[in-house]
């Protein structure tokens, strides 16, 4: 047998793909599939066996409160931490790119939050929220304001943990501005500064429109961030008290793990994949006609 | 008087005297050229002018007012970079406009001035393309355009033309010579291109490290030579410069210049050798046939001498030749390199 040069070709192809894909498919595609097929199933035991309830868990999902409790949060927490963290990130840039004495420590400063893992910035801030005894309360204190049980409050806790995950992610996205900044030739700003332009019409005019590429990389971050970022819930509030600090994802997970519902669970996390869907693509296409790429 | 006047100017980096008490005019309405190898600080020149680095010491005047200290945009001058420095994301007409705009010229003449500035140089098909897709001489002309428009009268450039190619360069020369005349604009140009020195300028500024060598006008330069730097820089191939100890002395003045001492240096440029029946053995290492001309390198012992003749090349490499010149066409300098006789000395020190 004699296979054409254009058969072997199209075999060689599909070879060097195969371990990508199998690694695609047995932990992307398969996955993803089986919860959608999972989220059509009721909940099983040992008496009764789980079996197909169509769209049954779906219509248990709309007439359940603490759903609609943890996706209002989630939004939330995304129009917290997202506008906030970029703007930071970007000022923050915009100052270390500059020639200053000590900017390598003042760079690495901003930068450090991100190197440590979530449950270490979490086991910080914990300190600092601890009512009476924690950093910000000894400062109060100072001021003869008296102590704040800061998490354990429904009205704080959210915004809480909304400013300690800004305060993650802005020294972040600041690597990715800085990057940027540092591609965008020193002359464009000694053109403007001869014409007199102020810092903020040349920001304005130009740096903010040439960072535009950057800055839909770091919303779309941002915006996946905001669902997938709940390992500090684990330490800091569990998402309590009353629910007031539960995002999408740790319901997800007390479904599947605290209460053993897999099928509800897998039903949640179809909502969670929808919805990151959908706003990635609406970045892409409503965003990405408007950006300058050079 | 207006102009630009620059007085003892000094820049130093930490270490780095980059320019060392520099000082000339440049008249109102006339091209000056600062000229020099990589690194002789002509960009720190230019950019103290514009102010877009502080002066460590001296001062720069423009229509007599002292700018040393002034903010960049109230000097009265415009800058074309070396790479353009378009705004990328803009169209060239937003490009053309921007200086206009943050300065708040009202709209219908930003239009005219737009529309002159776009005619002038050939741009106005153009006018919406985002400089992504123009072609390097594109470029130039928005980044000559947006000196156009801001109707500042002096105008700064450095290095304008070095990423275009050979024929691109030629026009553009002679396109920003024409602009500059009919816009009576006063013009600094920063280069370490001899020939672009040598067809703009009404003067050369020629620095070395970072100090002045020599300010005339190209011919000064070119026929008399204060210094063997500035000799040994103009010219393709430039002047040669020899020790009078590795040539006999007689030989090599051909009787003139009494004055020269055997360890002074003669200046012969290349033009001006001959090659005669009696004179000077040498041996031809190399011959450079460019149609009109031929350039060739010669050996005397252990000098080298460049020779420029008309026409095909008059003998092979590895023949032996004689050559002369005439006493008239040598330049005579000291043992400092500097110039101590030759041609038009008389004529370029009319005060003497
Ligand atoms: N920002 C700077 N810091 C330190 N040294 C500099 C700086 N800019 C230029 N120099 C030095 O000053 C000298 C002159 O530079 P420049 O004016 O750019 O030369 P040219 O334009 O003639 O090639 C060079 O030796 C260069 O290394
Ligand atoms: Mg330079």
């Amino acid at each position: 047998m004699h296979l054409s040069r254009d058969t072997m070709r199209h075999v060689h192809g599909w070879l060097l793909l195969t371990p990508a894909a199998v690694l695609l498919v047995s932990f992307t595609h398969y996955p993803t599939i089986a919860t959608v097929i999972n989220s059509f199933f009721s909940k099983g035991n040992s008496v009764r066996p789980s079996r197909f309830i169509g769209i049954d868990n779906y219509q248990a999902m709309t007439q359940d409160p603490i759903f609609w409790k943890v996706l209002v949060n989630n939004m939330w927490f995304a129009v917290g931490t997202i506008p906030t963290s970029i703007a930071l990130a970007i000022i923050m840039a915009l100052l270390v790119n500059r020639a200053m004495p000590g900017r390598s420590f003042v760079r690495m400063a901003y930068f450090t939050p991100t190197i440590l893992p979530m449950i270490a910035v979490a086991n910080i801030w914990l300190f600092f929220y601890s009512p009476d005894i924690g950093l910000i309360d000894q400062i109060t204190s100072w001021f003869g304001i008296s102590g704040h049980n800061w998490l354990g409050d429904p009205d704080t806790v959210l915004s809480a943990i909304i400013v300690m995950t800004v305060w993650k992610e802005a020294g972040f996205f600041m690597i990715f501005y800085l990057a940027a900044l540092q591609h965008i030739p020193p002359e464009l700003g000694e053109a403007a500064k001869l014409e007199g332009a102020s810092r903020w019409y040349y920001f304005r005019r130009v740096l903010f429109p040439l960072l535009m590429p950057t800055s839909l990389f770091v919303l779309i971050n941002a915006v996946l961030n905001s669902f997938k970022l709940v390992d500090h819930l684990f330490v800091l509030t569990k998402g309590g008290p009353d629910n007031a600090s539960n995002l999408l994802l740790y319901y997800i997970f007390e479904n599947a793990f605290s209460y053993f519902d897999t099928n509800y669970a897998a039903t949640l996390t179809v909502v969670l994949l929808g919805l990151l869907a959908i706003m990635a693509l609406a970045q892409f296409f409503v965003l990405d006609r408007r950006i300058h790429y050079r | 008087m207006s102009g630009i006047q620059i007085h003892n100017l000094v820049k130093q980096w930490d270490e780095v005297r980059a320019v060392d008490d520099v000082s000339f005019e440049v008249p109102q309405g006339s091209l000056t050229v600062l000229l020099g190898p990589s690194g002789c600080g002509k960009s720190t020149i230019l950019r103290m002018i514009a102010g877009l680095e502080d002066a460590s010491d001296g001062e720069i005047l423009i229509d007599g007012n002292d700018v040393t200290r002034e903010d960049p945009s109230r000097r009265g001058v415009s800058m074309v970079f070396q790479s353009y420095a378009l705004f990328p994301h803009l169209s060239v007409r937003e490009n053309i406009l921007f200086g206009l705009k943050v300065r708040r010229v009202p709209v219908a003449e930003q239009e005219k001035r737009l529309l002159e500035a776009a005619e002038l140089v050939g741009l106005a098909h153009l006018l919406d393309r985002k400089p992504a897709n123009l072609s390097g001489g594109q470029r130039q002309r928005v980044a000559l355009s947006r000196t156009i428009v801001s109707n500042q009268p002096v105008c700064l450039m450095d290095e304008p033309l070095s990423n275009l190619d050979a024929k691109l360069r030629a026009e553009m020369r002679d396109e920003i010579c024409a602009l500059q005349r009919k816009l009576s604009l006063t013009m600094v140009y920063v280069t370490h291109d001899q020939i672009e020195a040598m067809s703009m300028a009404d003067q050369v500024v020629l620095l070395k490290g970072g100090q002045v060598e020599q300010v005339g006008t190209p011919t000064d330069l070119y026929e008399a030579p204060q210094t063997t730097f500035a000799a040994s820089f103009l010219g393709m191939p430039p002047m040669n410069v020899i020790p009078l100890d590795q040539i006999s002395g007689g030989e090599a003045l051909q009787g003139g210049l009494p004055q020269a001492r055997p360890d002074w240096l003669l200046g012969i440029r290349p033009e001006q050798i001959r090659i005669a029946e009696n004179g000077i053995p040498v041996e031809v290492t190399a011959a450079d046939y460019m149609g009109a001309e031929t350039v060739l390198r010669l050996q005397h012992g252990k000098q080298v001498v460049m020779a420029r003749v008309h026409g095909r090349p008059p003998a092979d490499v590895g023949d032996k030749l004689r050559i002369a010149w005439a006493a008239d066409d040598i330049h005579l300098f000291d043992e400092n390199g500097a110039r101590r006789g030759g041609p038009d000395t008389a004529v370029s020190q009319p005060a003497l």
